[in-house]
């Protein structure tokens, strides 16, 4: 399987990544040889082997339901771009 | 003319009644000040980690012991990328391939008098997920503004089976899952702070077609009367662009409850890919039978289990038994009154709750818990009709009496009103030679064989009575006099 240069486009744009001509022609190298590792992989036979949705295999650990943070909205929105009335301010969005 | 199938599959978010956020130990109370209840996590923060609430979790497994699903033994939490505002990082935590809860069913009550049905709606899965903040858009110089506190809320998605074939149906499932998640106590169910909200899946089909129509998706519905109206108006709205030689596009709509109509967000062509993958940083979520059994021992006895037990014990009608189990309020309330006045009359305390009691409270628009009966007092009332102290038609005066509290029990108003039933056979003996007297045309009327002159006969009896008399005692004593 290899990518076409469009789908490297549409992924930037899913991404939110502005990538230049020469640029997706890179990425899409990048991503094909990334596709072949993956190919090589699916290569072995895994019959019988139970996928593993983390690297660790552990499970979750749990905190119990308390209330543990305080009010900061001061500390965080003296670090953010715009803010008016207690609420982050960013550019309209409707949908 | 093509029959047409209506056929809908409803998607539920319900916020769950945790104390603190899903993934973080910020505060879920509704109604703070903007951002006041978002904390780093929530805010997505460069480096900070989730750490899932044991308490979210324990809300999945007790609403999957409920609907009779399986907890899963494992799941999995992934990320559901894209990128809004009031989603800071740019993706939301959910599951995909191996949710929560998997399966199940809830039996639902549609429709009212002889046309009432009961359906089993059954339930694909329902997977644990974090809300999003909230966009504001108005005057702010041209921006939006964010509010983040309810960024991180726990949020139960509940999808059931595209199996509903009305817009009745739809709103009867929407309503037992709104009674069911409140009844276990795991949602507050408040729709106008977006505590319970639903999406409806709608889509048409000529009747005895195997295969669906090409659906589209009603979003953020949050109140059972605008779920109904939408899917009415997205039905038609479907239908007339087939029967006009139109096709369906597969697409996410909204409802506008001022004009009443459904209005396209957006199509397939743009609709979100949202490149699920297993989130990297939280590990598979294990549900081991030991806690399955303890929230299992902590489950209240459950809408069903009161229905089979309605049932079996009380004698009640399925209909009845799914009625009265509707809601837990209704469950408890029909309880109290068969505590007061018996087993033995547990059918009459159950059509009282759901005819009289139900129509006298909709004429007022009033809510069962604002009822100005109390149980006690309508359980003291059917045991004034059981024993014979009064008839059906005194009662109802009396059930009125008690609604405008003109007395504190049955007894009292009966006492006071002079309303109780006259049972003394000379008494009504007495009426009925009065009548007989005074009504002689009637009578003939009766003797050449009209049926309808008893009747008139016997009304004139109680209207003497002022109502008080055994009906049937009239009745048998009147025929043996005119027969006799």
């Amino acid at each position: 399987m290899s990518l076409t240069l469009e789908q490297v486009q549409r992924i930037a744009h899913l991404a939110r990544i502005e990538v230049s001509a020469d640029e997706a022609q890179v990425t899409q190298g990048h991503l094909n040889g990334i596709f072949q590792l993956i190919e090589a992989m699916q290569a072995v036979d895994t019959r019988g082997v139970e996928p593993m949705a983390h690297a660790q295999d552990v499970s979750q650990r749990l905190r119990p339901d308390e209330v543990s943070e305080t009010d900061r909205r001061a500390a965080f929105q003296a670090v953010a771009p715009e803010t008016e009335a207690g609420l982050y301010l960013v550019p309209k969005v409707i949908e | 003319m093509t029959q047409w199938e209506v056929v809908i599959g409803i998607e539920t978010h319900a916020q769950l009644a945790t104390r603190s956020k899903i993934f973080s130990g910020a505060s879920t109370a509704f109604g703070a000040a903007p951002n006041t209840q978002a904390c780093a996590v929530d805010l997505a923060l460069p480096g900070v980690l989730p750490v899932l609430n044991k308490g979210a979790v324990d809300c999945a497994i007790r609403f999957g012991l409920a609907i009779g699903a399986r907890v899963a033994e494992k799941s999995v939490f992934a990320r559901k990328n894209y990128f809004y505002p009031d989603l800071p990082k740019g993706y939301q935590i959910s599951q995909f391939e191996l949710p929560v809860v998997v399966g199940g069913a809830v039996t639902i009550p549609v429709g009212q008098g002889d046309k009432a049905y009961e359906k089993v709606v059954r339930l694909t899965r329902a997977h644990l997920e974090e809300d999003a903040g909230k966009s504001l858009h108005e005057d702010f110089h041209g921006k939006s503004g964010i509010d983040l506190n309810r960024a991180g809320t726990p949020l139960l998605e509940i999808v059931s089976e595209p199996e509903m074939r009305s817009s009745d149906e739809a709103v009867a499932y929407a309503k037992a899952l709104h009674a069911l998640v409140r009844w276990i106590g795991i949602c507050d169910g408040n729709m106008q702070e977006g505590s319970f909200r639903c999406d409806a899946n709608v889509s048409v089909r000529p009747k005895g077609q195997a295969e669906f129509g090409t659906r589209r998706e009603i979003k953020n519905l949050n109140s059972f009367r605008f779920l109904k109206e939408a899917i009415d108006f997205e039905v038609q709205w479907q239908i007339n662009e087939i029967e006009e030689g139109r096709k369906i596009q597969q697409a996410t709509v909204l409802f506008d409850p001022d004009s009443g109509e459904t209005r396209m967000m957006r199509t397939k062509e743009d609709a979100h890919d949202y490149r699920y993958f297993p989130d990297p940083d939280l590990l598979p979520l294990v549900i081991g039978a030991d806690w399955i059994a303890r929230v299992q021992g902590e489950l209240p006895e459950l809408p069903g289990q009161k229905r089979e037990r309605f049932m079996a014990d009380l004698g009640l009608s399925a209909y009845d038994a799914t009625t009265l189990t509707a809601n837990q309020e209704s469950a408890d309330y029909f309880e109290a009154v068969v505590a007061v006045a018996g087993k033995a009359n547990a059918k009459p305390c159950a059509n009282w709750v759901m005819v009289d009691l139900a129509a006298r409270l909709n004429k007022e628009g009033k809510e069962l818990a604002e009822s100005p009966v109390s149980a006690a007092q309508l359980g003291g009332l059917i045991l004034r009709i059981a024993d014979n102290t009064i008839s059906n038609a005194i009662a109802k005066k009396v059930f009125e009496a008690l609604w405008s509290a003109e007395g504190a029990s049955a007894d009292e108003i009966i006492e006071k009103q002079g309303l109780k039933q006259i049972t003394d056979s000379g008494a009504i003996e007495a009426l009925v030679d009065e009548i007989l007297a005074a009504n002689a045309a009637n009578v003939a009327e009766f003797k050449a064989g009209k049926e309808k002159a008893f009747n008139a006969l016997v009304g004139q009896v109680m209207k003497a009575a002022k109502g008080k008399a055994n009906p049937q005692q009239v009745n048998e004593l009147l025929r043996r006099k005119l027969q006799g």
